[in-house]
C-alpha cells in the first residue's frame, strides 16, 4: 500500500495492538468452553480434593457454614473400613485380571483377523466390535440372566458334562464373572488398537525373518511383540483406566455382594454418597483418582521418552 | 466408563505423538486385498476359531432378543429352550404401557441431543482456537485439556451434585445436561483435525479480508465433515449410555433416562421379570447395534482419530 517504511516503534506498537486483538479473539472462540469448564470440571476437581478434608454430609447443603475441615480424618477412617480396603481389593484383582486377558484376547483376534485370513474380515470385525458400543446396564441385565444358575452358560456347559456354579451368588465366582463380562465388553476396543498397531509392523522385517527360517512364534516374538510396545502399553493404560472405574456391573449384578466380594471403589463411593456422607464419598473417589492419575503418568511418561 | 469425562481417554498424548493410522479409512482397503503368503491349510482352524468367538460375542445379544419375546414362565423353564415356543409382544407392551419407557426414551434423546450438540460447537471452536489462532494462555488451555481428558465421572459427582442442588437443578433437564456440554476430549479431537487442514487457506481468507469468525464458519467448518461426524457418535453414543450422572441427579421416575430406569426396575420389584427385563434391555441397545452396523466405519475411525472408544 505504501512504499515508506514504517517507523519501528510504531510497527512494534502496531503488532503489539494486533496481537492483543487476536488473543481477545482467540479466547471468544473459547470463551463458552472455558466457563462450562471451570464450573463443571476444573470447579469440581478442585473441590471434590477441597470436600474430602471436611465433614461435610447432606445435612449441611441447607447451612455450609456447619462445615469443619477435618484434615486427613476422612482418609483414616476409610483405611480403617474394612469394606473400603475390600473394594480396593477387588477393584486390584479386577483390574490386574481383566486387563491382561482383554489384551491377550484381542491381540489374537487382532493377529488372526490381520495375518490368518483374507475372508469375512469386516464381519468378523462387526461383531467383535458390537459389545462396545452397547450400554453396560443393558448388557449387564443380560448377562445376569445368562449366568443365572439355570442360565445360558450352565446350559451350554451342560452339553459337556459339566455342572456349572451358580455364577452370582458364589464369593468365589462372583468376581470372575464380572471380569468374564468386562473381557467380553472390551476386547472390540483393542483389537480395533492393535489392528492399527500391526499395520505399523514393518512387513520387511517379517520376511527377513522368513527368509532366516524364523517361525511363526520366533516372528512374533522378536518382531511382533516389540514392535507393538506402545501400542500395548496405551492399550494396557486405558483398559487399566476404565477397569478401574467398574460400577455399572456390580451396580446390576450383584450388588457388590455376595458378602462384598464384587464391591467395587466406585460403587463404595456411591453408597457413602447415597447414605449423605459426601466427604467421605468425596475422599474414597479420589483416591481412585490418585490410582487413576498414576497409570496415566506411567504413559506420558512413556511416550514423552518415545519421541 | 460409559461417561463422557471418564472414557479411557489417556489417548491424549497417544494420538498426538504417534498418531495412531486411521485404521477405518485404511484398514479396510488394504484389508480386501489378499495377503501374499499364508495360503496354506492352516487357514480353515484360524476361520473356525474366529467363528466361535463371534459367536461367544453376538450370542448375548440373540439372547436377549429372544428372550424378549418370551414369556416369564417360558425363560424360567428348565432345560432352557433356544426359540421362543409360543412369541409375545407382551412384554414390549408393558414396557410402554406398565412402566413408562416412551418416556424414558424420550428423556435419553433429549439429554444425548443437547449434550450433542453442545460439544459439537463448543469443541469447534476451542478446537479452532488451539489449532490455528495465536494468543496468549494458548498452551495453559491445551495443558489443561489434556490433564483432564481422563478424569473419571466417579471423582466428580459429588461436588457436581452439590453445586446442582444449589443451583436448584436436581431432577431437570439443565441438571443432566450442563456437565456434559463440553468434553476435553471432544475438544482433543476438533483440535487435532483442524491441525490438519493446511493454513493456506485461512492466510487467503484473510488477505481476502473475512473475520476469524467468517473463516471458522466459512472455511474451515466445512472442511470438518469427518471430525464432526466423529464426534457425532462418540458424544451421543456416550451420552445414551451414560449411567452414574444420570442415576445420581434424576431422582424422581419422569427423569430418568434409558439405563437409569432399566437399572432400577433390574434391581427393584420386576427384578424377576425376565422377559421384561430382556424387553428393556432391547430398546436401549438395538437402535445403538442397527446405527452401528449401518455406520461402523466412522465408529473405528473415533478410535482411531482419538485412541479410545
Amino acid at each position: 500500500m505504501t512504499a515508506l517504511p514504517t517507523p519501528a516503534p510504531a510497527r512494534a506498537r502496531a503488532a503489539r495492538r494486533r496481537s492483543r486483538r487476536a488473543t481477545l479473539v482467540a479466547w471468544g472462540f473459547a470463551a463458552p468452553f472455558v466457563v462450562l469448564f471451570l464450573v463443571f470440571m476444573a470447579g469440581p476437581i478442585v473441590a471434590s480434593l477441597g470436600m474430602s478434608f471436611t465433614d461435610l454430609t447432606t445435612r449441611d447443603l441447607q447451612t455450609p457454614f456447619n462445615v469443619n475441615l477435618v484434615g486427613l480424618d476422612n482418609y483414616l477412617r476409610l483405611f480403617e473400613d474394612p469394606r473400603f480396603v475390600r473394594s480396593l481389593l477387588n477393584t486390584g484383582i479386577f483390574v490386574l485380571v481383566g486387563v491382561p486377558v482383554t489384551m491377550a484376547l484381542a491381540l489374537a483376534v487382532a493377529l488372526a483377523l490381520n495375518t490368518g485370513i483374507a475372508k469375512f474380515r469386516t464381519v468378523f470385525r462387526v461383531g467383535y466390535y458390537a459389545p462396545v458400543v452397547t450400554s453396560i446396564v443393558a448388557i449387564a441385565i443380560v448377562w445376569r440372566f445368562i449366568l443365572q444358575p439355570d442360565g445360558l452358560l450352565n446350559a451350554f456347559l451342560g452339553w459337556f458334562g459339566i455342572e456349572g456354579p451358580n455364577w452370582l451368588q458364589s464369593t468365589s465366582w462372583a468376581l470372575p464373572s464380572l471380569i468374564m463380562m468386562a473381557v467380553w465388553r472390551n476386547i472390540g476396543t483393542l483389537m480395533v488398537i492393535f489392528l492399527a498397531g500391526l499395520q505399523g509392523v514393518p512387513k520387511e522385517h517379517h520376511e527377513a525373518a522368513m527368509v532366516d527360517g524364523a517361525n511363526a512364534w520366533q516372528r512374533f516374538g522378536s518382531i511382533t511383540l516389540p514392535a507393538l510396545r506402545p501400542t500395548l502399553l496405551f492399550a494396557a493404560v486405558i483398559t487399566g483406566i476404565g477397569f478401574l472405574q467398574f460400577f455399572e456391573e456390580p451396580f446390576v449384578m450383584t450388588r457388590g455382594g455376595p458378602l462384598d466380594s464384587t464391591l467395587s471403589t466406585a460403587m463404595y463411593t456411591y453408597q457413602q454418597f447415597g447414605f449423605g456422607n459426601y466427604s467421605y464419598a468425596s475422599a474414597a473417589s479420589y483416591v481412585l483418582f490418585l490410582a487413576i492419575v498414576a497409570l496415566s503418568l506411567i504413559q506420558f511418561r512413556f511416550l514423552g521418552r518415545k519421541d | 466408563m460409559t461417561q463422557l469425562t471418564d472414557p479411557p481417554a489417556a489417548a491424549g498424548a497417544a494420538a498426538e505423538a504417534s498418531v495412531v493410522p486411521p485404521v477405518g479409512a485404511a484398514a479396510p482397503r488394504t484389508s480386501e486385498r489378499p495377503p501374499r503368503r499364508r495360503r496354506g491349510p492352516r487357514r480353515w482352524w484360524l476361520y473356525l476359531v474366529l467363528a466361535a468367538g463371534l459367536v461367544a460375542m453376538v450370542m448375548p445379544f440373540v439372547w436377549m432378543i429372544l428372550g424378549s419375546f418370551k414369556t416369564n414362565a417360558e425363560i424360567r423353564q428348565h432345560p432352557t429352550n433356544f426359540w421362543p415356543i409360543d412369541p409375545t409382544l407382551d412384554n414390549y407392551a408393558q414396557l410402554f404401557g406398565r412402566l413408562d419407557f416412551a418416556n424414558y426414551f424420550a428423556n435419553s434423546l433429549i439429554v444425548a441431543f443437547f449434550v450433542t450438540a453442545g460439544n459439537i460447537v463448543f469443541s469447534s471452536m476451542v478446537g479452532y482456537a488451539l489449532a490455528k489462532l495465536e494468543f496468549r494462555g494458548k498452551r495453559l488451555l491445551f495443558g489443561l485439556v489434556l490433564a483432564t481428558l481422563m478424569v473419571p465421572g466417579v471423582v466428580t459427582f459429588v461436588p457436581l451434585f452439590v453445586l446442582t442442588a444449589n443451583l436448584g437443578l436436581v431432577n431437570s433437564y439443565p441438571g443432566l445436561i450442563l456437565p456434559f456440554l463440553i468434553t476435553p476430549l471432544g475438544v482433543f479431537l476438533m483440535r487435532q483435525f483442524m491441525l490438519s487442514l493446511p493454513d493456506e487457506l485461512i492466510e487467503a481468507a484473510r488477505i481476502d479480508g473475512a473475520s476469524e469468525w467468517r473463516i471458522f464458519l466459512r472455511v474451515i467448518m466445512p472442511l470438518c465433515g469427518p471430525a464432526v461426524a466423529t464426534l457425532t457418535i462418540l458424544t451421543f453414543l456416550a451420552s445414551w449410555n451414560n449411567f452414574l450422572w444420570p442415576l445420581v441427579v434424576a431422582t424422581s421416575e419422569d427423569k430418568y433416562t434409558l439405563p437409569v430406569a432399566l437399572a432400577l426396575y433390574s434391581v427393584g420389584q420386576n427384578a424377576a421379570q425376565y422377559g421384561l427385563m430382556m424387553a428393556g434391555a432391547v430398546v436401549v441397545v438395538v437402535p445403538v447395534l442397527a446405527v452401528f452396523v449401518v455406520l461402523q466405519r466412522y465408529f473405528v475411525q473415533g478410535i482411531a482419530l482419538t485412541g479410545i472408544k
